[in-house]
């Protein structure tokens, strides 16, 4: 046994040398517990606010239960084996290889134990495929990067942005306590009431996910897929886009407002009354100036996060508007742009078509501001009739 | 036994060293031995891990606070996208043909692979493919940001990058096709005499069967991104639901490949951990034709899951049960292969050098990994985690402390025979127990964000989310700071490690360790007789 040597030495210098690795881990460990003390805050699934959520946390639990069971069971055989059957004390090893008896039976047992997992889990599927009978339903559409909902019960609709501002994102401000968690309008939904969402894309695939209400459906262009939530208790439940959807795809938040029967309707009415006032009548002509103040803010919510606040774009991505031919060219080629988009090989890019989007009020403002601002001084006004003219 | 059996030809071939192949540079350009090209391969991979680990530090980085500080939104999904490419086909693949090119002749007793000019091939395709990939960092609108998944209508928008990584995967592809097509050539053909099916090492058996997966999927990813190409530019619309298309249909296509893809990338290290218990508990391998059986069982099964990655797509409901009955079923063979495991140590008579730590850390963190793709398979579970960062810590604890700790395990095992020196144990230790540690300081925390409903791929997050990823970033610069040692310790090796005995490890007992360390150049030019 001439080979023992270099296998059992080093072996044994290991052995000496344990206690040292131990007292540099035990250090490591030491030197991360205030992290991991001031890291305690989330560690579970979000309370469940609907019953759908409630059975989802139920089975998270049941299950890790049992993988934790299992876990210890396994490893409490392999680690008394690394404690008992050394060489270092001496242990002669065995030589059995097999044992057909043992291993059916620990084959069957994870077998029996997946029966035991699968049952519930099944249960819970199809209550989460059962759409049926809702009591309201609203349309949900993703778009980069920004969701619009529509009250289709009602017959109208309206976009939800990020309200987070730059500046708490790029610039170091201290961050609110619902820091890209914001919008400027929350989807609202009355309590204990079964909703069914009708989810969709205008443009890439995104994901509808609100982890309170046990709910994530991908949002796919050209496919209305459907879904459901009914909700236990009124408050405000928060989520985000869970797919990637290009650049802005993590300030893409979800924002639900549950109120009471009452608070809803109410809600409802003062929404529809708002809508109506503030629709636009599309004869008016506007002053440059009425253009220009309107025109920011739909750039502010739509174009900025490509073309920049800046108007100069990002080199290589998305182009500069500040002395873009388009933008200081004719007009109608601007407006057919921004109504239908760019398409390239039959495929669209990210400048989708605005028309289904933006109002012709809005979509004139917008063009207004962008032929106004920065280094491009067209002093043109575009009127609302003139995009409609172009719409066809 | 007290002496080592040398069969004449191997010393024949010691003679040959210096008159039958160039040396320098064209050495490494023209050879056709299968252990320089598995040297190749595994420097490569080296090389890669490091690329691909510098990424995921700069995304650790951006991480360690919410806000944006060091990247722009945009950047920081090309350096996802291009992380996990890189560590996927550049890392830990070619890792595995690396311990394939080297030991599989070894381990059946061939003088060579079956086609040695194709196996020179099917390496030198591989740096041309990540000058590819990489290079799309620096062409108008940067590399593929879709995710390595590259799903569309997002990676159809993107810059010529991604046509960049379309053709890097092409050629990825039939580099692993040719590699795949030579291993099961050679282990069908050019075992030792007496060496039947039965008597392989489990390693060969892994890989062999790693091997038909690659056949079997690479071209169906291969005519995924082929399709995406087209579309792209050439107006078809297959993904592109206005022209009669679907965008999900790239999804199934690409899991189609991709489940398999897990298995191909953690069969060889089920492989190599099955060759180091036994060899440190100085005990057989419990149930070598169960684990042979368990293999091909994970293997067929892996074809028949796909849309578990999918389930939140909205599929019917009689879909989403079929994949996850199935995919639970996975759970059975893999934990008849942790018995095993379990069941080789017991009542052996163990010693725990690096090879046998990293081994254990595998079983142990794999099983891990294991759990949580457990609870990932039931569905409505999988709905408030699918594509959190639950995700991330899944696939991690199975790619990193699965795959990676067993190629670690490998190299220590292996290296005395390949360079013919020992390795520095303390430095050994050094690396397993940091790697070990910051391991799980960085991947466990993000069971938590994930759980707490942390997406993936975003660059920036909510301030519930910080403390966390402080934990986790701070574990990811450890454990790549922690890699520096694994380098260190093997060039100290190469260069001037104690010479290594013919067998050092007392219970290793395939055919490689009959031969002298180092190895000669060429090795079994008269096949070995196994009994």
């Amino acid at each position: 046994m001439e080979r023992k040597g270099a296998g059992a030495g080093g072996s044994m210098k290991a052995a000496r040398q344990q206690p040292k690795k131990m007292a540099a881990t035990a250090a490591l460990v030491a030197a991360l517990a205030p992290a991991l003390a001031l890291a305690a805050k989330e560690y579970n699934l979000q309370p469940a606010v609907t019953p759908i959520a409630a059975q989802i946390s139920d089975l998270h639990v049941y299950i890790m239960w049992i993988c934790v069971l299992i876990f210890i069971g396994v490893f409490s055989v392999m680690f008394y084996s690394i404690f008992a059957h050394r060489k270092s004390k001496g242990h002669q090893a065995a030589q059995f290889h097999e044992n057909t008896l043992v291993e059916i039976v620990w084959t069957v047992i994870p077998f029996l134990i997946l029966v035991f997992m699968a049952v519930p889990a099944t249960r819970t599927i199809l209550a989460m495929k059962d759409t049926a009978v809702p009591d309201l339903t609203v349309k949900i559409t993703g778009s980069q990067w920004k969701w619009n909902y529509d009250y289709l019960d009602h017959g109208f609709g309206y976009y939800s942005n990020l309200k987070t501002p730059v500046a708490q994102i790029e610039e170091g401000e201290p961050k609110g306590e619902h820091y890209l968690l914001e919008v400027d309008q929350p989807m609202v939904v009355p309590v204990g009431k079964k909703i069914r969402l009708l989810i969709t894309s205008s443009d890439v695939i995104h994901a509808w996910f609100l982890p309170a209400a046990g709910v994530q459906q991908d949002a796919i262009p050209g496919f209305v897929r459907d879904d459901w939530m009914q909700f236990d208790k009124t408050g405000t439940f928060r989520g985000q886009c869970a797919k990637i959807c290009g650049k802005e795809h993590g300030y893409m938040p979800i924002v639900v407002e549950v109120k009471s029967a009452d608070a809803y309707a109410s809600w409802l009415a003062g929404h529809k009354n708002a809508a109506a006032a503030a629709a636009d009548d599309p004869n008016k002509v506007w002053d440059v100036k009425e253009l220009i103040a309107r025109g920011e803010k739909v750039y502010t919510a739509n174009c900025a996060s490509c073309h920049q606040p800046t108007g100069k774009g990002v080199v290589g991505a998305f182009p500069a508007l500040d002395g873009s031919k388009v933008v200081t060219g004719p007009k109608d080629d601007q407006i057919k742009t921004v109504l239908n988009g760019v398409v390239k090989n039959g495929q669209p890019t990210a400048m989708v078509a605005w028309k289904s989007t933006l109002s012709d009020v809005e979509i004139a403002a917008v063009i207004t501001y962008t032929r106004n601002s920065w280094s491009n001084h067209t002093g043109e006004a575009i009127q609302p009739a003139e995009v409609k003219a172009d719409r066809s | 036994m007290s002496s080592i059996p040398h069969d004449h030809a191997a010393g024949h071939g010691v003679d040959r060293e210096h008159a039958d192949h160039p040396g320098g540079i064209m050495r490494w350009i023209t050879t056709t031995n299968h252990k320089d090209i598995g040297t190749l391969y595994l420097w490569f991979s080296f090389i890669m891990f490091l690329v691909g680990g510098v990424m995921a530090l700069a995304i650790r980085a951006e991480l360690f606070q919410p806000g944006l500080q060091l990247v722009e939104p945009e950047f920081f999904n090309q350096l996802n996208t291009v992380h996990g490419l890189v560590m996927i086909f550049g890392a830990i693949m070619p890792a595995a043909v690396g311990f394939a090119n080297w030991q599989v002749p070894l381990m059946i007793g061939a003088p060579d692979m079956a086609f040695a000019r194709m196996n020179n091939w099917s390496f030198w395709l591989l740096p041309f493919a990540a000058v590819l990939l990489l290079s799309s960092f620096i062409v108008p609108g940067g590399a593929a940001s879709a995710g390595w998944t590259l799903y569309p209508p997002l990676s159809v928008q993107t810059g010529m990058g991604m046509d960049l990584t379309i053709f890097a995967v092409h050629i990825m592809g039939a580099s692993s096709i040719m590699g795949s097509i030579n291993i099961i050539t050679t282990i069908l053909n050019m075992r030792a005499p007496g060496m039947t099916m039965m008597k392989m090492p489990l390693f060969v058996w892994t890989w062999l069967i790693t091997a038909y997966l690659l056949i079997a999927v690479m071209p169906v990813l291969a005519g995924a991104v082929t399709m995406l190409l087209t579309d792209r530019h050439f107006g078809t619309s297959f993904f592109n639901a206005a022209g009669g298309g679907d965008p999900v249909l790239f999804q199934h296509i690409f899991w189609f490949f991709g489940h398999p893809e897990v298995y191909i990338m953690i069969l060889p290290s089920f492989g190599i951990v099955s060759t180091i218990i036994p060899a440190f508990a100085r005990k057989p391998l419990f149930g070598y034709a169960s684990m042979v059986y368990a293999t091909g069982s994970i293997a067929i099964l892996s074809f028949l899951v796909w849309a578990h990655h999918m389930f939140t797509v909205g599929m019917a409901a009689a879909g989403q049960v079929f994949f996850m009955y199935v995919t639970m079923l996975i759970a059975v063979p893999t934990a008849v292969k942790v018995f095993n495991w379990v069941a080789t140590m017991w009542k052996g008579s163990m010693t725990f050098e690096t090879p046998m730590l990293f081994a254990i850390g595998f079983i142990f963190m794999f099983t891990v990994g294991g759990f949580t793709g457990l609870v990932l398979s039931l569905v409505p579970v999988d709905i408030v985690l699918h594509d959190t960062y639950y995700v991330v810590a899944h696939f991690h604890y199975v790619l990193v402390a699965g795959s990676l700790f067993a190629f670690f395990g490998g190299i220590y095992y292996w290296l005395p025979k390949w360079c013919g020196r020992m390795y520095d144990e303390t430095l050994g230790k050094w690396h397993f127990w940091r790697s070990f540690v910051f391991c799980n300081v960085t991947f466990f925390p993000m069971h938590f964000l994930g759980l707490a409903g942390m997406p993936r791929r975003v660059p920036d997050y909510a301030t519930q989310f910080t403390d966390w990823n402080e934990v986790a970033s701070i574990g990811a610069f450890g454990f790549g700071l922690s890699q520096l040692i694994f380098l260190y310790a093997v060039l100290k090796a190469i260069r001037s490690g104690p010479p290594a005995p013919a067998r050092p490890w007392e219970g290793s007992d395939t055919l490689e360790w009959t031969l002298p360390s180092p190895l000669p150049y060429h090795t079994f030019e008269t096949p070995p007789q196994v009994s």
